[in-house]
């Protein structure tokens, strides 16, 4: 009983950091950039979607707080990223931590911006379905069922993207060789926005889902960040498929250690996790050197 | 040792020193206060620099090396009441060998690899600060029995006293030929290598210089604040105020990034009115500054000299 509850949580949770983290993965592979903002655009899109559900019902909100993900992603690439990357005044050694801390500066403006106007206590967004479904004599909420079921559909249709089309092929290429890309005529700046494109879809899914999984509160942008950048790291950096594998080990270790341990740890069996994935193989589970 | 007497900027920051000297005649004690902090904060930034700016490594945990100097010291003082001195020792001692034991094998990283080991040490030391609540005072802190001083002026005098001799030695380490080597090792490891300079070993030093310092500035922190708590000395967000003060005032500077702490402590604490803004406000300039003069406040006044 306990053992296939643990494993219904830990499925959906994992599949909820799994998206999570996949767009931040995609955004490294292709474009080089670690965006330290992804927690904060999460955070706008869940209280969007809140803030719209008593107005527009949870279908509107969750809409609202797609779109709010997707102009978050771009303020984030056209106002911070791309002056940065653009900027003669940065030897092209150091871009890589300049992007890294004005990113941070963003996501810290973000979150401070979030309080001020609606304070730093937790908000809860509506669940898209109400109600409690039981899976084999557990009672799972059944918006904890559509999460997952999202969540996969999502990371489903980014699969028949990359592999299955034109524009899809050309993100995979600017991941592999950018310069071989360029040479063959497509214009590097419009991968770009394309890979902003799809990372503001994912992320605003993400947060919208994760807003109605948990509830988020301004204060949690920063460990939204840490979360995803952990679970990047663990399964590789740029690799999809090791994020969705180090997603599922830390949402794992983690509703295991919360059941059956204390919840106060939950955290520490998956950081000891990355600690000794980052000794022994620094390149993560599937990443590419 | 010449050089160092014929730069500019050496004189420059001791006519700087020569005016903080002399503050505490005109001004209250809150100022004075205000200042302390960010002298052990400039600090802080400095020994962060020597990682970046020459050695060419980022490194995301400043504050796990300055936690754990401020923890072992006040841990060492709240149990044992060992004197100020033994305690401040051992807590840089605990941050060097801390230090050791994340960058020997995390050097073996490059790139974000080495930076994201130490934000995981980091997150790991907070987790500790918790688990070991019974020594370390959990979340909320740990209380010290000593303190430096209770008068604001000598306190004043302390923190400015240790952020000279600390700028002056990194400050000179980096002119020296070790910091040439450094900064060689940081851009091109392979051709400083090719050169027959051993790269793992001066940037293991640099590492460990930066722990030192750090680390003793931590434990100074501590016994100035009479309180450690992971929200001071630990957490990811103090940190980052690190590495913005470096990059702010000008990285690969040393002295620079004393500047920067400076002016984004006394900057956060002029816009307290504000109350929740404030923080947004702070990183908002300092975002613009980034994108506007990435060489930061003391390069470009350096630029205009030169």
């Amino acid at each position: 009983m306990l053992g296939l509850q643990i494993l219904i949580d830990g499925f959906a949770i994992s599949a909820l950091y799994g998206l999570g983290a996949i767009g931040f993965t995609l955004l490294f592979g292709v474009s080089g950039v670690l965006n330290l903002a992804h927690g904060g655009i999460l955070l706008v899109s869940a209280v969007v979607a809140w803030l719209l559900a008593d107005q527009v019902g949870a279908y509107g909100g969750a809409a609202a707080g797609l779109l709010a993900g997707m102009a978050m992603a771009f303020a984030t690439f056209l106002l911070v990223v791309r002056p940065i990357q653009r900027s003669p005044a940065i030897p092209s050694e150091e871009k890589e931590i300049f992007v890294l801390t004005g990113t941070l500066l963003w996501g810290i403006m973000i979150q401070e911006a979030v309080a001020y106007f609606t304070t730093t206590s937790p908000h809860t967004v509506r669940p898209l379905i109400a109600g409690v479904t039981v899976l084999g004599g557990v009672r799972t909420p059944t918006n904890e069922i559509l999460t997952a079921v999202l969540c996969w559909t999502a990371i489903g249709l980014l699969w028949l993207l990359v592999n299955r089309t034109r524009a899809g092929k050309a993100l995979l290429a600017a991941s592999i060789n950018p310069r071989g890309l360029t040479l063959l005529g497509f214009e590097l700046q419009r991968i770009y926005l394309l890979v902003w494109a799809i990372y503001g879809v994912l992320a605003g899914t993400a947060g919208v889902l994760l807003g109605a999984f948990l509830g988020v509160s301004s204060e949690n942008a920063g460990t939204l960040t840490a979360s995803a950048f952990s679970i990047v790291v663990l399964g590789g950096l740029g690799s999809v498929a090791g994020s969705l594998l180090a997603a599922y080990a830390v949402g794992y270790l983690e509703t295991i250690t919360a059941y059956l341990i204390s919840p106060s740890l939950r955290t520490v069996p998956s950081l000891l996790l990355l600690v000794v994935v980052v000794y022994l193989r620094p390149q993560g589970l599937l990443g590419r050197r | 040792m010449r050089g160092l007497l014929r730069s500019r900027l050496f004189w420059a920051a001791v006519l700087v020193l020569a005016v903080a000297a002399v503050l505490p005649l005109g001004v209250s004690g809150y100022v004075l206060g205000l200042l302390t902090l960010a002298y052990y904060f400039g600090v802080f930034a400095m020994a962060w620099d020597l990682l970046f700016g020459f050695a060419g490594e980022v490194n995301f945990g400043p504050t796990f090396l300055v936690g754990l100097g401020a923890y072992g010291a006040g841990i060492l003082n709240s149990e044992t009441g060992l004197p100020i001195p033994v305690c401040v020792l051992f807590g840089a001692a605990l941050a060097v060998a801390g230090g050791l034991l994340l960058a020997v094998p995390a050097l073996r990283l490059s790139g974000p690899y080495f930076g994201l080991t130490t934000l995981v040490a980091v997150l790991l030391l907070q987790q500790m600060v918790t688990v070991f609540a019974k020594y370390s005072g959990g979340e909320i802190g740990l209380t010290i029995p000593d303190v430096l001083s209770i008068s604001d002026i000598t306190n004043y005098y302390i923190a400015l006293g240790f952020m000279a001799i600390s700028g002056l030695v990194l400050f000179g380490l980096s002119r020296s030929a070790l910091g040439l080597i450094l900064q060689a090792c940081g851009q091109d490891p392979v051709e400083a290598q090719a050169l027959g300079f051993n790269v793992a070993k001066h940037k293991l030093a640099a590492f460990c210089v930066s722990a030192l310092f750090s680390g003793l500035a931590g434990a100074m922190l501590v016994f100035y604040l009479g309180t450690a708590s992971p929200g001071t000395v630990i957490d990811i967000a103090v940190g980052v105020q690190v590495i913005i003060a470096a990059v702010l005032g000008g990285r690969r500077t040393i002295l620079g990034a004393a500047v920067g702490a400076a002016v984004l402590i006394v900057a956060g604490e002029v816009l307290r009115p504000l109350g929740q803004l404030s923080t947004f406000i702070v990183s908002a300039v300092a975002l613009l500054a980034i994108l506007l003069m990435p060489s930061g406040l003391l390069g470009v006044l350096m630029r205009q000299r030169s």
